[in-house]
């Protein structure tokens, strides 16, 4: 007898549209400055314009005097009644006031805050308070600011280091205190050919197209303070701001509502969510604050800037045999949440799909001047990736090899995994050589040489480049995290059967509402529809992380499948109550439960879940009416997902301008829930390597002002600015969690960068070209081929 | 990103419009697509008291041919000039020349009136209307009146238009053989350097040209020099070459800023002199 034929499909891994996007390419999305709160009061920053200097004076009585202004804050009021703030990472830390007290580091940092009626009059208020500065000289260059000159920034920190000096690699003890060198000093002995260069990793603007954002709302009569903040993390909102301000956690409710993308930038916890929630408390009053453009180019971190000075030791056959990289890292002035984790990253993942035996990593971290930086996109692993891919393409071209035999000649091999690298790092699952070949095959590689060979007999500059990745992603277990390195889920089946969810991972960008509904859905076997993901509100979702490096689908959607898993488990034992069968005989699909074989047997979703909540009776081994459950994954490992990205590129031999003419991107990370958003997330992520490749760079004049801060002078990438992206991808799953899936939101950022670089000093290696820093702004290739310096 | 206070005053007519000015007694500035002024007032480098907005004056948008003349509304926006009919087939630099400024969004909202009053020293449309040769009519208290655009460009943003006068139009003989080639600078895709040459031939040989040159100095401007070297030779791609490498010493003093050193611009003076009278000489 034939069975009915499924009704429903299988959700997981199929290409579904992102249910989020109708409501936000329509504007019916609701961000922070969409919240409006009867009596809410507008803030306004004002901020230092000179880069360094001690405040004389502030004269703040114009600002007050102002209709419509309800107060001022210097950073001596705001001190009274907020201490300095926390950082997240081990290292020595100087003070960092959320406004300045009495010496400003870098241009845009707070000096004084106004409260006003709205927000025009606000910034109006802010306008006309007047900073008395004594200048100080500013600190701009990293070796010079190793120094010390022309000045020390914190006068705790000699020298301006704010970490002097961290080892890693070969002989390094557990506890970083011995450093054997003898290893890596024998193998550059044993060295055939010796690779040397100095790379820089240049400053980025992360830029999110909704800067960041703030309402804050103390209810004096109930003691609750709420606080909506454009984040990546209301949980880690909610625990930073209740410390702050001498608050329980059970006081304090942070929403992250829309979220117009973070890209690392909005992990932090900054100076005017402290700020906002402080005024809030002290006036009694609902307070906004956004962000302006100009500010954000300015106020929020920046990414990157990293200095390597790389040296690569191997046989003339192409064989690795140790490598040295001194990493020096520009912070700007000051230590924000994750600052000084990020390069430590770079440190980590320094020996990227590769058998390296010797290997000394030395990392510095230095204050400058500027914008502090933290997360960004890749945070730390891009550097890594960039600094290695690039010094193997150069010593393939030392030893006339095509960059792919070189690296596969080093892979470490796919059955050598879990594998330890000399940084620390396990690397969970890969599988290199097939990222690598497949990567090839797409490309057609052999004939892309042959067309790019073709073209250079036309005299025109056209290079290839080739490039591997592999990044630390699913950020847990909770040693690798101060926060923790878990993630939160519930899951509730509602009395008509439809299923509300929660997770702790708070998307903003990455489609988690329609992963984690087809997960459920698929789980539960009803239809997508029936499913909603709730996020972002602490209110509503009890605990949480984040969502950042790579980790909502790995960490945070293993945790929604341990809950929905709970939930079904109970439900089951209702079901098999009304049908007189076995729990373990059940199957759920097309909106029903039926035993298995006797398709008959079977009720309605919804009836089970009605009955759950009057079960009359309550069936034996049930303690208890309802279908809820909570469940909290901790992962064993962060999980390491990879790729081989290949890029062709050809530079306009009179003006330097490079365009990009092909990018082929085959990506491996894992188990694929929803191609379509991983999709999504690659092109995203390429977008932005390829910005830093060919378009960003945040550049400071001497005096440490942003010269490129806005967008007439800080390119972003265009659809314009890229070909057609080629993706494809392999499957390597993870044993690290139940789904088998590594993350993908970081990874576009890794392998582009590299390979595009890389492709432009093939295109240039006619004329002795060898490495060229980022960004290819097109004079500085013109140069180039004028003979002019490197 | 947020402008100190200012008032707002839509205009019905030309007439209007200028009454309004006077009204704001110098502290008033015309709007119309906004996409040079308003930017800068966000950035509270330009605070006006009082805008007054043309863009909806019926009179002063649209683009015609009479007697042998364009004459283009100073409220027709970019994406007009880059899609009209008329000039894709009469004067196609100028069609050419809009569909590079900017993006598609700046295109539906900024205008030639605009860009030509607002004189950014890397706008487009300014080394256009040099070569065209063309005249700018303008309106004020004082009656009309007529500035060719050799005599409009002063120097950095400042142009020859009084307090209390509105561009109305901007007229030229169309030329079909002229060509505009750019160097992008790519985060706001003004002309590092831009360069639009028109050229008259009669017989195989060039009559008259006319080059002119955005992005390298304080304003636009002719390069006279490039102009001399081709008139009264073949129109040939080596007339051309020649005449090109006049261009970087035709310039005089040349800016520089973080997207350009002078000496690149300079360079790049030349190449794109050559590639728009290349451009110029494909349309022939």
């Amino acid at each position: 007898m034939a069975t009915n034929p499924p009704v429903l499909p299988k959700l997981v891994g199929q290409r579904i549209k992102r249910r989020e996007d109708p409501r936000l390419i329509q504007g019916r999305g609701t961000y922070v400055d969409d919240v409006k709160i009867a009596g809410m009061l507008h803030m306004a920053f004002k901020r230092s314009d000179i880069a360094h200097g001690r405040i004389r004076a502030i004269d703040t009585s114009a600002a007050a005097a102002m209709p419509g202004v309800e107060a001022v804050f210097t950073g001596a009021d705001i001190a009274t009644f907020m201490k300095p703030m926390p950082i997240g990472t081990p290292f020595p830390s100087p003070d960092h006031h959320a406004v300045a007290i009495d010496t400003v580091r870098y241009a845009g940092e707070p000096v004084a805050v106004v409260v006003a009626s709205d927000r025009y009059l606000a910034r109006d208020a802010a306008d006309a308070i007047v900073v008395d500065y004594d200048p100080l000289p500013a600190v701009v260059d990293l070796d010079q600011a190793m120094t010390g000159q022309p000045t020390v920034i914190h006068a705790a920190f000699p020298n301006n280091f704010a970490v002097p000096l961290v080892p890693g690699g070969t002989g390094v003890s557990a506890d970083g205190k011995t450093v054997d060198d003898s290893a890596v000093e024998a193998a550059f002995a044993a060295a055939e050919v010796v690779i040397s260069q100095r790379m820089v990793n240049q400053r980025l603007v992360p830029n999110a197209m909704e800067p960041r954002g703030v309402v804050a709302h103390w209810e004096p009569g109930k003691e609750m303070l709420t606080i909506w903040s454009s984040t990546q993390n209301p949980h880690i909102l909610k625990s930073m701001v209740s410390g702050m301000h001498g608050l329980g956690e059970h006081q304090v409710r942070a929403i992250a509502p829309e979220v117009g993308g973070g890209f690392g930038a909005k992990i932090n916890i900054y100076a005017e969510e402290y700020v906002a929630a402080g005024i809030s408390k002290q006036l009694g009053m609902p307070l906004k604050w956004i962000e302006d453009r100009s500010e954000a180019f300015v106020a929020t971190t920046h990414g990157r800037d990293i200095l390597c000075h790389i040296d690569l030791a191997a046989k003339r056959d192409g064989t690795l045999l140790g490598m040295k990289m001194r990493l020096i890292a520009d912070i700007g002035a000051y230590n924000m949440l994750l600052t000084a984790a990020i390069p430590t990253l770079t440190m980590l993942m320094a020996t990227a799909t590769y058998r390296i035996p010797a290997v000394r990593v030395l990392l510095s971290e230095v204050f400058t001047n500027k914008t502090p930086t933290d997360a960004y996109r890749g945070a730390g692993r891009p550097e890594a990736t960039y600094f290695v891919e690039r010094a193997l393409d150069m010593l393939a071209r030392e030893l006339g090899m095509d960059p792919a035999d070189l690296r596969r000649k080093n892979f470490i091999p796919k059955d050598a995994f879990p594998y330890q690298t000399p940084m620390g790092a396990v690397y969970d699952s890969g599988d290199y050589e097939k990222a690598l070949d497949a990567a090839l095959q797409a490309s057609d590689w052999g004939g892309l040489k042959k067309q790019r060979d073709a073209a250079r007999a036309e005299g025109r500059l056209v290079g290839l480049g080739l490039s591997m990745y592999v990044e630390v992603c699913g950020i847990g277990p909770s040693s690798t995290l101060p926060m923790g390195g878990w993630e939160h889920a519930s899951v509730a089946i509602e009395r008509d059967g439809r299923i509300s969810a929660t997770t702790g991972a708070s998307p903003h960008g990455q489609g988690n509402e329609t992963t984690f509904a087809q997960m459920l859905a698929d789980q539960f076997g009803v239809p997508l529809e029936h499913v909603t993901i709730l996020h972002g509100d602490t209110g509503v979702v009890k605990q949480g992380v984040g969502t950042f490096g790579s980790r909502s689908q790995a960490v945070g959607g293993a945790a929604l499948h341990l809950a929905g898993r709970k939930v079904k488990a109970k439900m089951a034992k209702f079901a098999a109550h009304l049908l007189e069968a076995a729990e373990e005989d059940l199957v759920f699909e097309n909106g029903t439960i039926h035993v298995a074989g006797v398709p008959a047997a079977k009720l309605p979703f919804q009836t089970v879940a009605a009955f759950a909540y009057v079960p009359v009776p309550l069936p034996n081994g049930v303690d208890e009416p309802g279908l809820t459950a909570d469940a909290y994954f901790e992962p064993t490992n962060n999980t390491y997902p990879f790729g081989c990205h290949i890029s062709m590129i050809e530079i306009d031999r009179e003006t330097g301008e490079p365009k990009l003419l092909k990018l082929v991107a085959v990506d491996d990370a894992g188990h694929l829930i929803n191609p379509l958003i991983v999709e999504g997330q690659i092109h995203g992520g390429l977008a932005q390597g390829i910005g830093q490749a060919m378009l960003e760079e945040a550049v400071y004049n001497e005096d440490g002002q942003l010269v490129t801060g806005s967008f007439m002078d800080y390119a972003m990438p265009r659809a314009t600015d890229f070909p057609r992206f080629e993706l494809s991808a392999t499957v390597t799953p993870t044993p690290v969690n139940p789904l088998g899936a590594k993350g993908v939101g970081e990874a576009g950022t890794l392998g582009s960068t590299p390979c595009i670089v890389s492709a432009a000093v093939d295109a240039l290696s006619g004329l002795g070209v060898k490495h060229i820093d980022m960004a290819l702004r097109p004079e500085k290739l013109w140069r180039l081929i004028q003979g002019g310096q490197a | 990103v947020i402008p100190t206070a200012f008032e707002y005053e839509r205009a019905t007519s030309l007439d209007d419009a200028i009454a309004k000015l006077a009204a704001a007694a110098g502290s008033g500035k015309v709007v119309a697509g906004g996409h040079s002024l308003i930017p800068l007032m966000k950035l509270r480098l330009s605070e006006p008291q009082r805008l007054v907005d043309i863009a909806r004056i019926p009179e002063l948008r649209g683009i015609r041919e009479a007697d042998g003349r364009v004459v283009i509304g100073a409220t027709t926006t970019h994406h007009e000039v880059a899609t009209s009919a008329l000039l894709q087939d009469r004067c196609p630099v100028l069609a050419e020349a809009a569909s590079t400024i900017g993006d598609q969004q700046v295109r539906n909202r900024g205008t030639v009136g605009g860009s030509l009053a607002h004189a950014d020293p890397s706008a487009d449309y300014p080394a256009v209307m040099l070569a065209l040769e063309a005249e700018l009519e303008l309106a004020g208290p004082q009656g009309r009146r007529v500035v060719k655009a050799q005599d409009f460009f002063q120097d950095l943003f400042t142009v020859d238009l009084g307090t209390g006068e509105v561009i109305t139009a901007v007229r030229f003989t169309p030329v079909r053989s002229a060509g505009y080639a750019k160097l992008y600078q790519r985060a706001s895709h003004y002309a590092i350097v831009g360069v639009a040459a028109a050229l008259t031939v009669s017989g195989g040989t060039i009559a008259s040209a006319c080059v002119g040159l955005t992005g390298a100095s304080s304003h636009a401007r002719r390069l006279t020099h490039v102009e001399q070297a081709l008139a009264g030779r073949p129109a040939s791609a080596e007339t051309v070459q020649t005449a090109a490498a006049l261009a970087p010493d035709d310039v005089g003093d040349v800016n520089e800023d973080v997207h350009a050193s002078a000496e690149y611009r300079r360079a790049m003076v030349g190449v794109f002199a050559r590639r728009a009278l290349e451009a110029a000489l494909a349309r022939l």
